[in-house]
């Protein structure tokens, strides 16, 4: 497939992709415009059970769900990697397979210790 | 004009083009009428099973109500809080919205029927449903409210946790068909032991696709009772709507994933060469009804999971099971030297 071809395939997403912008954007430009706009102090405070905001929202939060975002990076990557070996398992033979198969077996090391660690522990 | 629509520039890159924007609109009105009425299924089944009517009041069988809803949001108040950071808060349900119409421009709903059929389309749609979190995380954030930020949080690492799980399904179904484009995935060859094989595996994204698209009993970050709608605290009108679409519209989507994936598609169930008659589209509609009742029914059924048990049902069983499933599909298949 030549790399014009290639690319001719992702040109209708492109614009695709340009139709759902703009559709968004006009609906909300026509609702900014058909409704009725009243602002008002409280109206635009932010919505604490009828009190004025204690504080700021953006106060310190549970270091867990930071945990949570790492691990998913280490394991997300790792499905990155096992797409294109799916797909060509049948052309790298056992060494392909056994080479992942190590990979797989490293990164159940990893996330054995974690689990002991108490990382995936939500009390 | 006739000239015009005689010439090269017309039958080269006009008529294309043309044709290429019809299909746009197609889509996006489908969809869109699907998610629509979507709400009003949802409305009927749940008061089927809660024995109420369900809506009834405007128009027959109260079939203009998810009509009368739209109008109702896009006459209402736009509020930007004025705490917030007006451009992302804004931005936030744009994104949501686009992303779930522009993951259909690759799904085959029949033979040759999707308008890009572009080799790579399973790992298109794993991308595009992924960035969802982006637009969860600017909400939570661009508000700046407690509940909003308290639901963008949960939410965001809700869907990064099952996202794992459901990769390693993915990757299981690739194993057995051999190849990322989605039209391709549908009719690859599966002798019966390979789908026995993928069952569990059916079962393990079914339950991922709710906590994907945070639905019951995997609703935290909305729970209403809790955090009083988490990230969607601070939206009204059609701030709001666009939400609300693109969370149905990715009901709709992952639905269809799954009928892709593991279902077949446009084929007739079950292999019955005499049911080949019926058009594949119609098949393709029939079993994506089929997975969108699921997410009803288990919406009726079960209650709200705890955060703790959710965490713990996606790190600790669905990711060893599923990272164990790999190896042993790709281990038998490659035993039984049944590699596509």
């Amino acid at each position: 497939m030549a790399p014009t071809e290639l690319l001719l395939n992702y040109l209708p997403i492109l614009i695709f992709i340009g139709v759902a912008v703009v559709m968004s954007c006009a609906m909300l430009v026509l609702s900014f415009v058909s409704g009725k706009q009243n602002p008002d102090v409280n109206k635009n405070a932010a919505y604490e059970c009828g009190f004025d905001a204690f504080d700021d929202a953006r106060n310190k939060f549970d270091v867990r769900f930071y945990l949570v975002a790492i691990l998913f990076i280490i394991f997300d990557l790792e499905i990155a990697f096992l797409f294109p070996w799916a797909i060509s398992l049948s052309e790298i033979g056992m060494f392909g397979f056994w080479s992942m198969m190590i990979f797989l077996g490293v990164l159940t090391v990893g996330f054995i210790y974690e689990w002991n660690k108490g990382a995936l522990e939500w009390e | 004009m006739t000239e015009f629509f005689s010439s090269d520039l017309w039958t080269i890159y006009g008529l294309p083009f043309a044709f290429m924007m019809a299909h746009i609109g197609a889509i996006i009105g489908v969809v869109l009428l699907f998610v629509a009425y979507y709400t009003y299924f949802e409305r009927k089944v749940m008061g089927a099973m809660q024995r109420r009517q369900g809506p009834n009041t405007v128009g027959p069988f109260g079939l203009l109500q998810p009509i009368a809803d739209g109008i109702k949001l896009l006459s209402k108040e736009t509020i930007v809080p004025t705490q917030s950071n007006g451009p992302v808060f804004v931005i936030a349900p744009m994104l949501l919205f686009t992303l779930a119409l522009i993951a259909w421009a690759v799904i085959p709903v029949n033979a040759k029927w999707v308008l890009a059929d572009i080799n790579v389309g399973i790992l298109y749609l794993f991308a595009v449903s992924s960035m969802g979190v982006y637009g969860v995380i600017m909400a939570g954030w661009a508000s700046n409210s407690k509940y909003a930020f308290l639901g963008g949080l949960r939410s965001a690492s809700q869907m990064v946790s099952y996202e794992v799980s459901m990769g390693l399904v993915i990757v299981c179904v690739l194993l057995c068909v051999g190849t990322l484009n989605l039209s391709e995935i549908i009719t690859a060859d599966r002798p019966t032991w390979v789908q026995i094989l993928l069952f569990p595996m059916l079962i393990v994204f079914l339950i991922s696709i709710l906590a994907e698209t945070n639905r019951a009993p995997f609703d935290l970050p909305e729970g209403e009772s809790e955090i009083t709608g988490g990230f969607m605290v601070e939206y009204s009108a059609m701030t709001f709507a666009l939400f609300f679409l693109g969370e149905y519209a990715n009901m709709i989507l992952m639905s269809a994933m799954t009928v892709v994936l593991f279902l077949g598609g446009w084929l007739p169930p079950f292999g019955i060469e005499a049911l080949a008659i019926v058009p594949g589209v119609i098949w393709f509609v029939l079993k994506t009804l089929l997975v969108m009742f699921f997410f009803i029914w288990t919406r009726a059924t079960f209650p709200r999971y705890r955060y703790d048990q959710l965490m713990r049902l996606g790190w600790k069983i669905f990711l060893p099971f599923t990272l164990f499933y790999v190896v042993l599909v790709s281990g038998l298949l490659v035993y039984f030297d049944a590699l596509p």
